[in-house]
């Protein structure tokens, strides 16, 4: 059985320019001490999704199954979720700058957390637990740090601290909401390293939330392409990167720097931008951009379905055929003979991102 | 580091005060009217003019009369009322103590109430309390000081004494020496008055910093430890919120030791207001600057305070 086990999660927010529609039919699954990538732009609804499983969206109208350990965490009571929350599952967010309280040490929100879960521990076990925690992460003289205050921690050394912190109390579950986007490059690496670390160390599951593909690389077990609220795509790490099979993650692999899919030396952005959540395209919500996209594709959303091979975990919701893997001009000539499209298809991309953009 | 950074803010507050008393020192050669003339009245021969002003010091150089003035504030003394030739530190220091009270305890009235209304008003924002609180603060501000308190005066102490229940007294002013207990009663409609106009103000500020603070990403990580609702109201929100309601009262407090003349008026209760008022109306000169150095002053003790309240606050304002 999975550690977390999520089913056809719908999350929406009423607003008063109509419903937003921000997880639309989100199924994954996460076994004990292994890495789930979540992957997508802004917007796409991968925030959110853990977001709402952990009772963090109270405005939000939720939907689905999430089990965590058997037990559906969409039907306790806020109550019994916040027993959960930091003790069972923990989350690191994106910038630990905001994230940490500024007005309180260091070390007293590391040891509020063990107080608030742990009725019989002492200031002082709390504190000393702290100091423990933040020699754990690597932070110099954690006897004399933990009675800082944020200010006086670097970014790197602050998101160390969220770190020491989401580890207190031997979570099962470890959300990392884009833990490295607000740090320097020369942090984010070692950051990666210490999470993927301790997470084997202390045999945690990890969900790795991320808009860069190139942070997954290293770290994920597993990734899951997420676009407007859907998942788009869903395979191992090394499928991902080699054979890609939706357009929106060959897409995602080309705009990355230096990656397999680049060109030398030349990015190619995806164009247009994300949809709005209120009026969400037909059929399927990437066919706008898409530049295969064909009559059907705004017609009726693809399912996400097994991609024919050797991979029975490799799964993509697209109406291309299977065979149409990867980066290869193989798998380019399939596309574009299916799609109806010229080789150089320049201009049409331009007409499309106009269309995308107005 | 915590000890400079209060040794800066006092001797910043002792330079703000030094100032002042330049200021009223000005005063003395910008007012309209010759104080001597005024002194001496109409039927006054020229001499007996000129010897009242030889008695002021008022023909003698100014940068003579600024060290003499000067010298006299330092030891404390406010010099003369131009009318009674009392002591003007005397004078105000009988009207030092009703003001003092009214202020200080309304401002506990009127946090008390304005803050914990605020945060029931953000914590259940756009709700029904929440735009019943909305309402009732909007009369609150909108009310002159001066209505609230005659229909206090009206309701609270005529009907109630017509009744039979004479709970609340009414005019004038009754020293704490006099016993806490009718020192407060003497003072309970006034409270409430003042507090009224302020505790609404304290309730739309409390409101509005604390649904700032609720949306920050550190409430948010709150939520995600675990720690219950209460406390992530409390100990992480209010926390924070509370840095523009401790500027406010610093503010407040400061500027209304001078200038809570209504509600002093209403209920008789004397007061450095009242006294101004008069001085001004009579252009007493000695009073008005001992006035305004008193209210300087009071300005300047609660800026003090607020900046230490500050630096305990928050650990990063004893920094800058």
């Amino acid at each position: 059985m999975s550690l977390l086990d999520v089913r056809d999660l719908h999350v929406s927010f009423p607003t008063t320019d109509g419903l937003v529609q921000a997880v639309r039919g989100l199924s994954f699954s996460v076994d004990a001490g292994h890495t789930l990538a979540i992957v997508g732009e802004s917007g796409s609804g991968k925030t959110v999704s853990t977001q709402a499983i952990l009772g963090l969206t109270p405005d939000a109208d939720i939907s689905g199954r999430a089990l965590f350990e058997g037990v559906d965490l969409l039907q306790l009571t806020q109550e019994q979720l916040r027993r959960l929350r930091g003790a069972e599952i923990s989350v690191i967010f994106q910038d630990p700058l905001t994230s940490l309280h500024p007005l309180y040490k260091i070390g007293w929100q590391i040891a509020e957390l063990i107080l608030v879960h742990d009725d019989s521990a002492t200031k002082k076990q709390a504190r000393e637990r702290a100091i423990e925690l933040l020699g754990l992460v690597g932070i110099p003289h954690p006897a004399k740090r933990v009675d800082d205050y944020p200010h006086q921690f670097s970014g790197g050394m602050r998101q160390r601290a969220m770190i020491a912190m989401a580890l207190a109390l031997n979570p099962k579950l470890i959300v990392a909401d884009e833990p490295t986007t607000a740090l320097d490059a020369t942090v984010q690496a070692q950051i990666l390293d210490l999470i993927g670390r301790l997470q084997r160390e202390f045999d945690i599951a990890l969900i790795l939330i991320t808009h860069d593909l190139g942070v997954v690389a290293d770290v994920a077990d597993e990734v899951l392409v997420m676009y407007a609220g859907r998942p788009v795509e869903r395979a191992d790490r090394r499928t991902i990167y080699y054979r890609p099979h939706h357009p929106y993650t060959k897409g995602l692999l080309e705009s990355l720097p230096g990656s397999t899919g680049a060109r030398k030396g030349r990015l190619t952005p995806i164009p247009g931008q994300p949809p709005s959540l209120i009026a969400v395209p037909s059929g399927c919500a990437f066919h706008p951009r898409c530049r295969y996209a064909m009559p059907v594709c705004s017609a009726e959303q693809p399912p996400l379905a097994h991609v024919t091979g050797d991979l029975p975990d490799h799964a993509s919701a697209c109406w291309l055929p299977h065979e149409a893997v990867g980066l290869g001009e193989h798998a380019e000539e399939i596309r574009l003979e299916i799609s109806g499209r010229e080789p150089d298809a320049v201009s049409d991309q331009e007409s499309r991102r106009g269309r995308a953009a107005g | 580091m915590f000890r400079r950074f209060i040794v800066r803010r006092v001797l910043l507050g002792v330079l703000v005060l030094w100032l002042v008393t330049l200021g009223t020192f000005c005063m003395f050669f910008v007012a309209p009217g010759d104080p001597a003339r005024t002194l001496a009245g109409r039927q006054a021969t020229e001499e007996q003019v000129a010897l009242i002003r030889h008695d002021l010091g008022l023909d003698q150089p100014i940068l003579v009369q600024y060290g003499s003035y000067m010298n006299r504030l330092i030891h404390g003394d406010l010099g003369q009322s131009y009318f009674n030739g009392e002591s003007v530190g005397t004078l105000l220091a009988g009207d030092l103590p009703p003001t003092a009270s009214l202020v200080l305890g309304g401002a506990v009235l009127w946090l008390a109430v304005g803050v914990s209304a605020g945060v029931l008003s953000a914590t259940r924002a756009r709700s029904l309390l929440d735009r019943t609180l909305t309402l009732v603060a909007l009369g609150g501000v909108s009310m002159p000081t001066f209505v609230v308190g005659l229909l206090l005066l009206y309701l609270l102490f005529f009907q109630l004494t017509k009744a039979g229940w004479p709970i609340f007294p009414p005019d004038s002013y009754v020293p704490l020496t006099a016993g806490p207990w009718e020192w407060a009663r003497h003072l309970i409609l006034p409270w409430v008055t003042l507090a009224t106009v302020q505790a609404a103000v304290y309730l739309r500020l409390t409101r509005g910093s604390m649904l700032d603070v609720l949306g920050d990403d550190y409430v948010r990580t709150a939520r995600a430890k675990g720690v219950p609702e209460r406390r992530v109201i409390y100990r992480h929100g209010l926390r924070a919120a509370l840095t523009p309601v401790v500027t406010q009262l610093g503010v407040d407090i400061g500027t209304l030791i001078g200038g809570v003349v209504v509600t002093e008026s209403v209920f008789g209760l004397g007061g450095i207001g009242q006294a101004v008022v008069q001085a001004f109306v009579s252009g007493d000169l000695p009073v008005i600057m001992g006035v305004v150095l008193i209210a300087s002053g009071a300005v300047v003790v609660a800026n003090l305070a607020v900046d230490i309240a500050y630096g305990l606050l928050d650990a990063r304002v004893r920094l800058a």
